[in-house]
Protein backbone atom coordinates (compact mmCIF):
# COMPACT_ATOMS: atom_id res chain seq x y z
CA UNK A 1 0.00 0.00 0.00
CA UNK A 2 1.26 3.26 -0.88
CA UNK A 3 2.16 5.86 1.79
CA UNK A 4 -0.48 8.87 3.00
CA UNK A 5 0.91 12.26 2.92
CA UNK A 6 0.48 12.13 6.84
CA UNK A 7 3.15 9.64 6.86
CA UNK A 8 5.67 11.13 4.72
CA UNK A 9 4.62 14.65 7.27
CA UNK A 10 5.38 12.54 10.74
CA UNK A 11 8.87 11.57 9.26
CA UNK A 12 10.14 15.14 8.57
CA UNK A 13 8.50 16.38 11.93
CA UNK A 14 10.32 13.61 13.74
CA UNK A 15 13.38 14.53 12.14
CA UNK A 16 13.03 18.13 12.84
CA UNK A 17 12.68 16.86 16.52
CA UNK A 18 15.39 15.29 16.94
CA UNK A 19 17.58 18.07 14.81
CA UNK A 20 16.08 20.87 17.44
CA UNK A 21 16.95 18.34 20.13
CA UNK A 22 20.66 18.42 18.88
CA UNK A 23 21.02 21.77 18.53
CA UNK A 24 19.86 22.47 22.28
CA UNK A 25 21.01 19.52 23.88
CA UNK A 26 25.06 19.14 21.91
CA UNK A 27 27.54 21.06 23.16
CA UNK A 28 30.47 20.48 20.40
CA UNK A 29 29.62 23.27 18.07
CA UNK A 30 29.97 21.08 14.76
CA UNK A 31 27.47 18.63 15.74
CA UNK A 32 24.95 21.65 16.37
CA UNK A 33 25.92 22.38 12.80
CA UNK A 34 25.23 18.90 11.64
CA UNK A 35 21.66 19.21 13.65
CA UNK A 36 21.15 22.16 11.52
CA UNK A 37 21.33 20.22 8.59
CA UNK A 38 18.86 17.78 9.84
CA UNK A 39 16.41 20.59 10.39
CA UNK A 40 16.82 21.64 6.91
CA UNK A 41 16.39 18.58 5.58
CA UNK A 42 12.81 17.84 7.43
CA UNK A 43 11.98 20.49 5.85
CA UNK A 44 12.56 19.28 2.38
CA UNK A 45 11.06 15.97 2.93
CA UNK A 46 7.82 18.02 3.89
CA UNK A 47 7.71 20.36 0.78
CA UNK A 48 8.69 17.16 -1.58
CA UNK A 49 6.01 14.92 0.25
CA UNK A 50 3.25 18.26 -0.53
CA UNK A 51 4.04 18.47 -4.02
CA UNK A 52 3.64 14.74 -4.76
CA UNK A 53 0.36 15.25 -3.36
CA UNK A 54 -0.59 18.46 -5.07
CA UNK A 55 -3.63 18.26 -7.35
CA UNK A 56 -2.88 21.32 -9.25
CA UNK A 57 -1.17 20.41 -12.18
CA UNK A 58 0.04 24.20 -12.89
CA UNK A 59 1.70 24.45 -9.74
CA UNK A 60 2.84 20.78 -9.21
CA UNK A 61 6.49 20.95 -9.42
CA UNK A 62 6.66 24.43 -7.37
CA UNK A 63 7.56 22.12 -3.63
CA UNK A 64 10.64 20.80 -5.62
CA UNK A 65 11.79 23.89 -7.23
CA UNK A 66 12.05 25.60 -4.08
CA UNK A 67 13.55 22.30 -2.44
CA UNK A 68 16.09 22.66 -5.29
CA UNK A 69 16.70 26.23 -3.98
CA UNK A 70 17.41 25.20 -0.23
CA UNK A 71 19.56 22.64 -0.99
CA UNK A 72 21.84 25.45 -2.98
CA UNK A 73 21.85 28.07 -0.23
CA UNK A 74 22.32 25.15 2.51
CA UNK A 75 25.23 24.34 0.72
CA UNK A 76 26.78 28.18 0.24
CA UNK A 77 25.36 28.09 4.31
CA UNK A 78 27.76 25.58 4.84
CA UNK A 79 30.72 26.64 3.52
CA UNK A 80 30.52 29.63 5.18
CA UNK A 81 29.53 28.52 8.37
CA UNK A 82 32.43 26.12 8.65
CA UNK A 83 35.08 28.67 7.50
CA UNK A 84 33.29 30.72 10.56
CA UNK A 85 34.13 27.82 12.92
CA UNK A 86 37.75 27.35 11.49
CA UNK A 87 37.97 31.10 12.01
CA UNK A 88 37.34 30.83 15.55
CA UNK A 89 38.77 27.67 16.21
CA UNK A 90 42.10 29.70 15.19
CA UNK A 91 41.42 32.59 17.93
CA UNK A 92 39.73 29.91 20.56
CA UNK A 93 41.54 26.47 20.61
CA UNK A 94 37.89 24.97 21.21
CA UNK A 95 34.82 24.32 19.22
CA UNK A 96 32.46 23.23 23.16
CA UNK A 97 29.58 26.04 23.17
CA UNK A 98 30.16 26.43 26.65
CA UNK A 99 33.55 27.75 26.45
CA UNK A 100 32.03 30.13 23.44
CA UNK A 101 29.74 31.75 25.90
CA UNK A 102 31.39 35.58 25.65
CA UNK A 103 31.85 36.95 22.15
CA UNK A 104 34.56 38.73 22.93
CA UNK A 105 37.60 37.34 21.10
CA UNK B 1 5.69 -2.51 -2.18
CA UNK B 2 6.04 0.67 -2.08
CA UNK B 3 5.06 0.83 1.68
CA UNK B 4 7.55 -1.58 2.28
CA UNK B 5 10.53 0.49 0.94
CA UNK B 6 8.72 3.65 2.77
CA UNK B 7 9.20 1.83 5.80
CA UNK B 8 12.84 1.05 5.67
CA UNK B 9 13.95 4.03 4.37
CA UNK B 10 11.78 6.27 7.06
CA UNK B 11 13.01 3.58 9.78
CA UNK B 12 16.49 4.35 8.47
CA UNK B 13 16.60 7.86 8.22
CA UNK B 14 14.65 8.81 11.78
CA UNK B 15 17.24 6.09 13.49
CA UNK B 16 20.44 7.61 11.39
CA UNK B 17 19.40 10.85 12.71
CA UNK B 18 19.09 9.85 15.69
CA UNK B 19 22.86 8.37 15.79
CA UNK B 20 23.98 11.65 14.38
CA UNK B 21 22.67 13.63 17.21
CA UNK B 22 22.96 11.17 20.47
CA UNK B 23 25.21 8.34 19.56
CA UNK B 24 25.26 5.75 23.03
CA UNK B 25 29.02 4.31 21.63
CA UNK B 26 31.08 7.03 20.38
CA UNK B 27 31.48 10.91 21.02
CA UNK B 28 33.88 11.68 18.15
CA UNK B 29 32.10 13.88 15.16
CA UNK B 30 33.59 11.71 12.60
CA UNK B 31 30.92 9.03 13.46
CA UNK B 32 28.24 11.87 13.67
CA UNK B 33 29.35 12.68 10.41
CA UNK B 34 28.97 9.64 9.21
CA UNK B 35 25.99 8.70 10.04
CA UNK B 36 24.88 12.24 8.49
CA UNK B 37 25.52 10.23 5.15
CA UNK B 38 23.39 7.76 6.21
CA UNK B 39 20.50 9.95 6.76
CA UNK B 40 21.09 12.16 3.11
CA UNK B 41 21.04 8.69 1.23
CA UNK B 42 17.64 7.51 2.75
CA UNK B 43 16.26 10.74 2.59
CA UNK B 44 17.03 10.78 -0.89
CA UNK B 45 15.66 7.18 -1.15
CA UNK B 46 12.14 8.93 0.00
CA UNK B 47 12.93 11.40 -2.29
CA UNK B 48 13.01 8.41 -5.25
CA UNK B 49 9.79 7.12 -3.55
CA UNK B 50 8.05 10.70 -4.14
CA UNK B 51 8.93 10.83 -7.69
CA UNK B 52 11.46 13.41 -7.26
CA UNK B 53 14.10 11.69 -9.14
CA UNK B 54 16.75 14.80 -10.26
CA UNK B 55 16.53 16.02 -6.16
CA UNK B 56 17.06 12.89 -5.55
CA UNK B 57 20.49 12.27 -7.54
CA UNK B 58 21.15 16.51 -5.99
CA UNK B 59 21.11 15.22 -2.86
CA UNK B 60 23.17 12.50 -2.83
CA UNK B 61 25.40 14.66 -5.00
CA UNK B 62 25.60 17.97 -2.75
CA UNK B 63 24.91 16.64 0.59
CA UNK B 64 26.53 12.84 0.22
CA UNK B 65 28.98 14.26 -1.53
CA UNK B 66 30.48 18.03 -0.97
CA UNK B 67 28.94 18.75 2.11
CA UNK B 68 30.59 15.84 3.98
CA UNK B 69 33.57 16.12 2.58
CA UNK B 70 33.43 19.46 3.44
CA UNK B 71 32.36 18.42 7.53
CA UNK B 72 35.33 16.07 7.39
CA UNK B 73 37.61 18.20 5.82
CA UNK B 74 37.22 20.40 8.80
CA UNK B 75 36.71 17.92 11.51
CA UNK B 76 40.15 16.41 10.54
CA UNK B 77 41.52 20.02 10.01
CA UNK B 78 40.35 21.23 13.28
CA UNK B 79 42.41 17.84 14.83
CA UNK B 80 39.31 17.08 17.60
CA UNK B 81 40.86 15.86 21.21
CA UNK B 82 38.33 14.70 22.65
CA UNK B 83 38.50 16.98 25.79
CA UNK B 84 38.49 16.23 29.30
CA UNK B 85 34.37 14.64 28.88
CA UNK B 86 32.34 17.26 30.83
CA UNK B 87 29.39 16.17 32.64
CA UNK B 88 25.99 16.53 30.69
CA UNK B 89 23.83 18.95 32.23
CA UNK B 90 21.12 16.73 33.00
CA UNK B 91 18.82 19.36 34.03
CA UNK B 92 19.34 20.93 30.19
CA UNK B 93 18.86 17.88 28.68
CA UNK B 94 15.29 16.85 30.25
CA UNK B 95 14.66 19.99 29.21
CA UNK B 96 15.47 19.43 25.97
CA UNK B 97 14.08 16.18 25.84
CA UNK B 98 10.60 17.39 27.19
CA UNK B 99 10.36 20.82 24.97
CA UNK B 100 11.21 18.87 21.77
CA UNK B 101 9.04 15.92 22.36
CA UNK B 102 6.02 18.38 23.28
CA UNK B 103 6.81 20.26 20.09
CA UNK B 104 6.81 16.95 18.23
CA UNK B 105 3.72 15.77 19.68
CA UNK B 106 2.02 18.84 18.78
CA UNK B 107 3.17 18.69 15.33
CA UNK B 108 2.28 14.88 15.23
CA UNK B 109 -1.63 15.88 16.76
CA UNK B 110 -2.39 18.83 13.95
CA UNK B 111 -1.27 16.51 11.23
CA UNK B 112 -3.83 14.03 12.65
CA UNK B 113 -6.40 16.32 13.11
CA UNK B 114 -5.76 17.58 9.35
CA UNK B 115 -5.40 13.93 7.82
CA UNK B 116 -7.00 12.05 10.06
CA UNK B 117 -8.63 8.82 9.89
CA UNK B 118 -11.99 9.83 8.29
CA UNK B 119 -9.95 12.35 5.68
CA UNK B 120 -7.46 9.51 5.34
CA UNK B 121 -9.99 7.21 3.43
CA UNK B 122 -10.97 9.40 1.12
CA UNK B 123 -7.57 10.55 0.29
CA UNK B 124 -6.40 6.67 -0.98
CA UNK B 125 -9.97 6.70 -2.69
CA UNK B 126 -8.61 9.92 -4.70
CA UNK B 127 -4.62 8.71 -4.66
CA UNK B 128 -5.84 5.48 -6.32
CA UNK B 129 -8.25 7.04 -8.98
CA UNK B 130 -5.79 9.06 -10.15
CA UNK B 131 -2.11 7.15 -9.59
CA UNK B 132 -1.80 8.01 -13.17
CA UNK B 133 -1.95 11.99 -12.88
CA UNK B 134 0.99 11.78 -10.11
CA UNK B 135 3.71 14.84 -9.73
CA UNK B 136 6.86 13.27 -11.42
CA UNK B 137 9.74 15.82 -10.92
CA UNK B 138 12.18 14.48 -13.33
CA UNK B 139 14.99 16.18 -14.46
CA UNK B 140 13.19 17.39 -18.14
CA UNK B 141 9.87 18.23 -15.94
CA UNK B 142 11.98 20.50 -13.06
CA UNK B 143 14.46 21.99 -15.70
CA UNK B 144 11.24 23.15 -17.68
CA UNK B 145 9.05 24.19 -14.11
CA UNK B 146 12.52 26.48 -13.55
CA UNK B 147 13.37 28.26 -16.84
CA UNK B 148 10.09 28.28 -18.54
CA UNK B 149 6.44 30.30 -18.69
CA UNK B 150 5.44 33.47 -16.97
CA UNK B 151 6.02 31.83 -13.89
CA UNK B 152 9.50 30.54 -14.27
CA UNK B 153 12.21 30.49 -11.26
CA UNK B 154 14.79 32.65 -13.97
CA UNK B 155 15.69 35.55 -11.54
CA UNK B 156 15.79 33.38 -8.23
CA UNK B 157 18.38 31.06 -10.19
CA UNK B 158 20.72 34.02 -11.14
CA UNK B 159 20.31 35.36 -7.72
CA UNK B 160 21.35 32.01 -6.20
CA UNK B 161 24.64 32.10 -8.49
CA UNK B 162 25.67 35.56 -7.03
CA UNK B 163 25.12 33.94 -3.46
CA UNK B 164 27.14 31.20 -4.14
CA UNK B 165 29.57 33.29 -5.46
CA UNK B 166 29.34 35.69 -2.82
CA UNK B 167 29.90 32.26 0.05
CA UNK B 168 32.78 31.40 -1.86
CA UNK B 169 34.36 34.61 -1.66
CA UNK B 170 33.58 34.98 2.16
CA UNK B 171 34.92 31.87 2.83
CA UNK B 172 38.20 32.37 1.64
CA UNK B 173 38.52 35.74 2.99
CA UNK B 174 36.92 34.42 6.68
CA UNK B 175 39.54 31.42 6.31
CA UNK B 176 42.53 33.10 5.46
CA UNK B 177 45.47 33.15 8.13
CA UNK B 178 45.99 36.40 8.60
CA UNK B 179 42.80 38.34 8.25
CA UNK B 180 43.43 42.27 7.96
Amino acid sequence: MEPTLSQYLLVSGALFAIGLLGVIVRRNLLIIYMSLELMLNAANVALVAMSRFNEKAETALDGQVMVFFIITVAAAEVAVGLALIVALYRKRQTTDVADLATMKL
Amino acid sequence: MEGTLFNIFAGLTVLSALLVVANPFSRNPVTSAMFLVTTMISISGLFVLLGAYFLAAVQILVYAGAVMVLFLFVIMLLDLREAARRKLNLVSLAMGIMAVGALFLVYKSSIESTYGEASQQQEVAEDNAQVEAKVVGSTRALGQALFSGENGFILPFEIVSILLLVAMVGVILLSRKEPR
